[in-house]
C-alpha cells in the first residue's frame, strides 16, 4: 500500500511539472519587490507605479535618460525665451494614446492643469507650481509660460508625474493606463503580475521585446528561486544582496551593480536639544564607520557619501572626509560641548538598510559613549512619527528622488535644519539655467551640508541588478524610479 | 433542532458585531495616515486634503462606523483606497485562490493525519509508533514558512519538478492550476497533520480501551471491521474539534505560505493592505475570516451530531 503511494505522488508531482522556461526571445519577465497600487503615475507616490509605466507606457514632454540627462519625449525640440520665462515645445507629429485618439497640444494642456487642480491628487504638485500658464498654441505647439526662471524644470517635466495622459481616458488610468509610449497595457493580475505589450501604432522606434511581465515577488528567498527556476527571467533590483555570489557564479545570469539616487542617510533631528549643538552633530557624524555599515548592512554594495549628493552625479563632490571615521574626535567634542550621558533613540523603517545599518550605527554610537534606543516601526508609522511630528532624535532613511538637495531649504522639513545662507545658494541654483553656473551652485550646497553637519551622510544604495547573460539594453542604473524597457532585446 | 439553529445563528451575529467593532476601533487607532502612505513624502497639505476628503477619512468615527457596517449588510464592502476599486471584486478575485488552497490543504491534511494516528494507535509501543511520534513531534516544531522554502528549493530548485511559485490562473487548465497550488498546500498541510495525527493517536487509544471494542475483538471481528465500524467514527470526535480550530489557523497560515509562493490570495492582499493602511481591505477581510472561523465551527458542531448519535438529542427534558 506505501509503494503503490509513493508512486502515486511521484507521478502526480511529474504530472505537475511545468512545462519549463520558452527560450523567450521577445518576451520579458521582470521581478518586482513591491507591487504597484495603481497604474497612474500622475496620482501616486510609489515607485513601483513609474516602474512599470514610466516610458513603457506613458511618456512626458521630455523624458529621463539612462545616465539621468533630459532627452526629448513627447516634444520633439523647445526653444526658451532669454528671460528664462517662456517655453516653446515643439510637439510629436503622429503620436497617437493607446485608445486611438490623436495627441494634441490640448492633451498637454489638459494634463497639467490636471495636475494642478485643488482637487488633484497628485504626489509631486510642486513641480508644477512655477507655471503660470499653458496655452497650446496650435495643435503642435505648446507654450507654458513660468512665473519665475527654473533651472530644473525640464527634468521636471520628465518625472513620471509630469506624464501626459488624455481627457478621453484620464479617470480610468489606474486600472486602465492609457498613454503614448512604445507600449501598451495589457492586462494586470493583482497580486500576481502586470503585462504589457508592444504598440505596433508607436509614433518612434518601435520597442524590441512583443511582451514584457512584471511579477510580483516580496519575498527574497522566492524572488532567488524564481530566477534560478526560470519562472522569471530577470531582477532589475535584486532584494537580497547575500544571494548575488550565487548569481555571479551562475553562467546564465550576469550581476550588475549599478548606482541609484537614493542617500541613505542617518537624519538627525536638528531642533532636538542637544543635537541643536553643531558640536554634538559632528560627533555623531565622526563616529560613524561607513565603509562597516556598507559591509555589514549591504554586504559591500554601495557607495559612501559625505553629502546630500549621488556620486554618479558629475556635479558630485567627494565630501567624505569632512566628517570621517574618528572615535576619539568624536569623543572630544562631546566632551567640549558639555554632553554626558547621551541618550538618543534611533527609529528604523522597515528596509533592510535601515533594519541592519541601524544595528551598527547603534553599536559605533555606543563606542563613544552615546546609548542608541533602537525603535523599529512601519512606513505609515515613520510618516506620522518622523516625517509629520518631527517626533524623533535620529533616523536611518534612504532619499531616492533624484536632484533632492533642495530639501534642506524648505520650510519645514523633518531634518528642522534652517540656514539661510543654504536657502539663498538653492534660490539662486532653482532660477539658474546655466549648466556650468548649476555645477558650481550644487557643489556649494553639498559643501554647506557637509560642514554645517546636518545629518550624517552614510552612502548611495546601489542597484544590483541580476539578468540573464544574453539580454541587452537594460539601464544598469537608476536616475529615476523606473524600469525602461523600450530599448532591451535579447541576442542570440 | 430548529431553536438549536436559531440560537446558533444569534450568537454568530453577535460574535459579527463584536468583531467589527473590534476591529474597527484597531484600525482607527493604528497610527498612519492612509492619504500621507499613498501619497508619499512630496505631497503637499492640500492634496493629502483633498484625497482624504475622497476617501471620506474625514468624517468622524461613529458615522464611519454605521455607513461600513450598513455596506456589509447589503453586500456593498466600500472601495479599496489602494486600489479605487470595489473591495469585494478584490476579495472575489482572491478567493478563487485561497479557497482552494485552503480546502486542498485540509484535504491533504486529513488525509495523512487520520490513517496516520489510527496506525500508530493501533501499533502503539513498537517502533514505528515511535518514528511516526517522532515526525510528528518535528512536524509540530517546524515553522511552516522555512518548511515551505525548503520545498521551493527541494522540488523546485533542485528537481525543477515544480515552478517556485505564482498561479497561472484557472483558465489556464485544471491541472496547472491545482499543480501550482500542490507545493503550498502540502506547506500548509503537513505542521497541521503532524498535531491531527497526534490528537487521532491519543483519541483512538482511549476509545481502543473502551469495553465494546474489546467485546468486538472478542467475539472475533476482522481488523478491518473492529477498526473501521467500531473505532474509527468514536474517535473522531476529539480531531473534528482540532480540524475546526486549525481552520483558523490555516487562514492566518497562507498569509506567509501566499508570500513564500508569491500566490495572489487573500493573505497577501490583507498583508499588503496593513502596510499600505488600505483599513478598509483590511477591516473587510478580517470580518470575513471571522465570519468563516465561526461558520467552520458551527459546522464542527454540525458534524458531531452527525458523528455521534448521542449529541443529537439536545435539548435535555425540562
Amino acid at each position: 500500500m506505501s509503494r503503490t503511494l509513493a508512486a502515486a505522488l511521484t507521478a502526480a508531482l511529474l504530472w505537475f511539472a511545468p512545462a519549463g522556461a520558452e527560450a523567450a526571445k521577445d518576451t520579458l519577465s521582470m521581478g518586482m519587490g513591491l507591487e504597484p497600487p495603481h497604474l497612474d503615475p500622475t496620482a501616486g507616490a510609489a515607485a513601483a507605479i513609474d516602474e512599470v509605466v514610466y516610458a513603457n507606457v506613458f511618456e512626458g514632454l521630455t523624458r529621463i535618460g539612462p545616465d539621468g540627462t533630459v532627452l526629448p519625449g513627447l516634444a520633439a525640440s523647445w526653444t526658451i525665451s532669454p528671460d528664462g520665462l517662456t517655453y516653446t515645445f515643439a510637439l510629436r507629429k503622429g503620436a497617437k494614446f493607446h485608445d486611438g485618439t490623436d495627441f494634441e497640444a490640448t492633451d498637454v494642456v489638459f494634463s497639467y492643469e490636471r495636475a494642478t487642480a485643488p482637487d488633484s491628487v497628485n504626489a509631486k504638485k510642486g513641480i508644477f507650481e512655477p507655471i503660470a500658464k499653458v496655452e497650446a498654441k496650435d495643435a503642435g505647439t505648446v507654450v507654458v509660460t513660468l512665473k519665475r526662471p527654473t533651472g530644473g524644470f525640464l527634468f521636471d517635466m520628465g518625472r513620471g508625474d509630469a506624464v501626459i495622459v488624455a481627457p478621453e481616458s484620464a479617470a480610468t488610468n489606474k486600472s486602465n493606463p492609457v498613454g503614448t509610449g512604445p507600449f501598451v497595457f495589457d492586462s494586470w493580475a493583482k497580486g500576481d503580475k502586470a503585462v504589457i505589450r508592444r504598440n505596433d501604432a508607436y509614433w518612434g522606434t518601435p520597442a524590441k521585446l512583443k511582451r514584457v511581465t512584471f511579477k510580483f515577488i516580496s519575498d527574497p528567498a522566492a524572488a532567488a528561486a524564481a530566477l534560478l527556476v526560470g519562472d522569471i527571467d530577470m531582477f532589475p533590483n535584486f532584494p537580497a544582496p547575500e544571494l548575488i555570489p550565487q548569481f555571479a557564479a551562475d553562467p546564465r545570469f550576469a550581476v550588475h551593480i549599478g548606482t541609484t539616487e537614493g542617500e541613505t542617510i542617518l537624519a538627525i533631528n536638528n531642533a532636538q536639544k542637544p543635537l541643536d549643538d553643531i558640536r554634538v552633530r559632528r560627533a555623531i557624524c565622526h563616529a560613524i564607520d561607513r565603509q562597516a555599515i556598507i559591509d555589514g548592512a549591504m554586504y559591500g554594495f554601495g557607495t559612501p557619501i559625505g553629502s546630500h549628493f549621488a556620486p554618479h552625479h558629475p556635479a558630485y563632490v567627494d565630501l567624505t572626509g569632512v566628517c570621517a571615521y574618528d572615535p576619539a574626535k568624536s569623543k572630544a567634542l562631546l566632551a567640549e560641548a558639555g554632553v554626558k550621558n547621551l541618550k538618543l533613540r534611533l527609529t528604523l523603517p522597515p528596509p533592510a538598510y535601515a533594519r541592519r545599518g541601524g544595528e551598527i550605527v547603534a553599536a559605533q554610537l555606543r563606542a563613544v559613549g552615546i546609548d542608541t534606543d533602537i525603535i523599529p516601526v512601519e512606513w505609515a508609522q515613520w510618516l506620522k512619527q518622523v516625517f509629520k511630528e518631527y517626533d524623533y532624535d535620529l533616523t536611518i532613511v534612504s532619499h531616492t528622488e533624484p536632484l533632492d538637495i533642495e530639501i534642506y531649504a524648505r520650510d519645514s522639513y523633518y531634518f528642522n535644519y534652517k540656514s539661510q545662507p543654504y536657502r539663498d545658494v538653492i534660490s539662486a541654483l532653482t532660477a539658474e539655467s546655466d549648466p556650468v553656473r548649476r555645477t558650481e551652485l550644487m557643489q556649494k550646497a553639498q559643501r554647506i551640508l557637509a560642514d554645517d553637519a546636518v545629518n550624517a551622510f552614510l552612502f548611495e544604495l546601489a542597484q544590483q541588478g541580476v539578468w540573464p547573460a544574453k539580454l541587452r539594453g537594460v539601464w544598469e542604473n537608476r536616475p529615476v524610479q523606473a524600469n525602461d524597457v523600450t530599448g532591451a532585446y535579447w541576442v542570440d | 433542532m430548529l431553536s438549536v439553529a436559531v440560537r446558533r445563528l444569534a450568537g454568530l451575529l453577535a460574535t459579527l458585531v463584536v468583531a467589527s467593532l473590534v476591529v474597527f476601533t484597531v484600525m482607527d487607532v493604528l497610527p498612519g495616515d492612509p492619504a500621507q502612505v499613498m501619497l508619499g513624502t512630496e505631497a503637499r497639505e492640500d492634496t493629502l486634503a483633498a484625497l482624504r476628503t475622497r476617501l471620506g477619512l474625514d468624517r468622524p468615527a461613529p458615522e464611519r462606523y454605521v455607513t461600513w457596517v450598513a455596506g456589509l449588510a447589503t453586500g456593498n464592502l466600500g472601495v479599496s483606497y489602494t486600489y479605487d476599486e470595489p473591495v469585494a471584486g478584490l476579495i472575489a478575485e482572491r478567493l478563487v485562490v485561497t479557497l482552494p488552497l485552503a480546502v486542498f490543504a485540509i484535504l491533504l491534511s486529513t488525509a495523512i493525519a487520520l490513517p496516520v494516528g489510527v496506525f500508530a494507535a493501533v501499533r502503539r509501543g513498537t517502533p514505528v509508533d515511535t518514528v511516526v511520534m517522532g515526525l510528528g513531534q518535528l512536524g509540530v516544531a517546524v515553522p511552516n514558512f522555512w518548511f515551505a522554502m525548503l520545498l521551493v528549493l527541494l522540488f523546485a530548485v533542485q528537481l525543477r519538478w515544480a515552478s517556485a511559485g505564482g498561479f497561472p490562473g484557472w483558465s489556464a487548465g485544471l491541472l496547472p492550476a491545482v499543480g501550482a497550488l500542490l507545493l503550498p498546500a502540502i506547506a500548509l498541510a503537513l505542521p497541521q497533520a503532524a498535531i491531527l495525527a497526534r490528537i487521532t493517536r491519543s483519541s483512538t487509544l482511549d476509545v481502543l480501551g473502551e469495553d465494546y471494542v474489546r467485546t468486538a475483538w472478542a467475539k472475533g471481528l476482522s481488523r478491518r471491521a473492529v477498526l473501521g465500524r467500531h473505532v474509527f467514527r468514536n474517535a473522531l470526535i476529539g480531531p473534528v474539534t482540532i480540524m475546526g480550530l486549525q481552520f483558523a489557523f490555516l487562514l492566518s497560515g497562507t498569509i506567509i505560505i501566499e508570500n513564500v509562493f508569491f500566490l495572489p490570495g487573500l493573505g497577501r492582499l490583507v498583508f499588503q493592505a496593513v502596510a499600505q493602511r488600505d483599513l478598509i481591505v483590511v477591516k473587510d477581510v478580517v470580518v470575513i475570516l471571522v465570519a468563516a472561523v465561526v461558520i467552520v465551527n458551527f459546522l464542527v458542531d454540525l458534524a458531531y451530531a452527525a458523528i455521534d448519535p448521542r449529541l443529537r438529542v439536545r435539548d435535555v427534558p425540562r
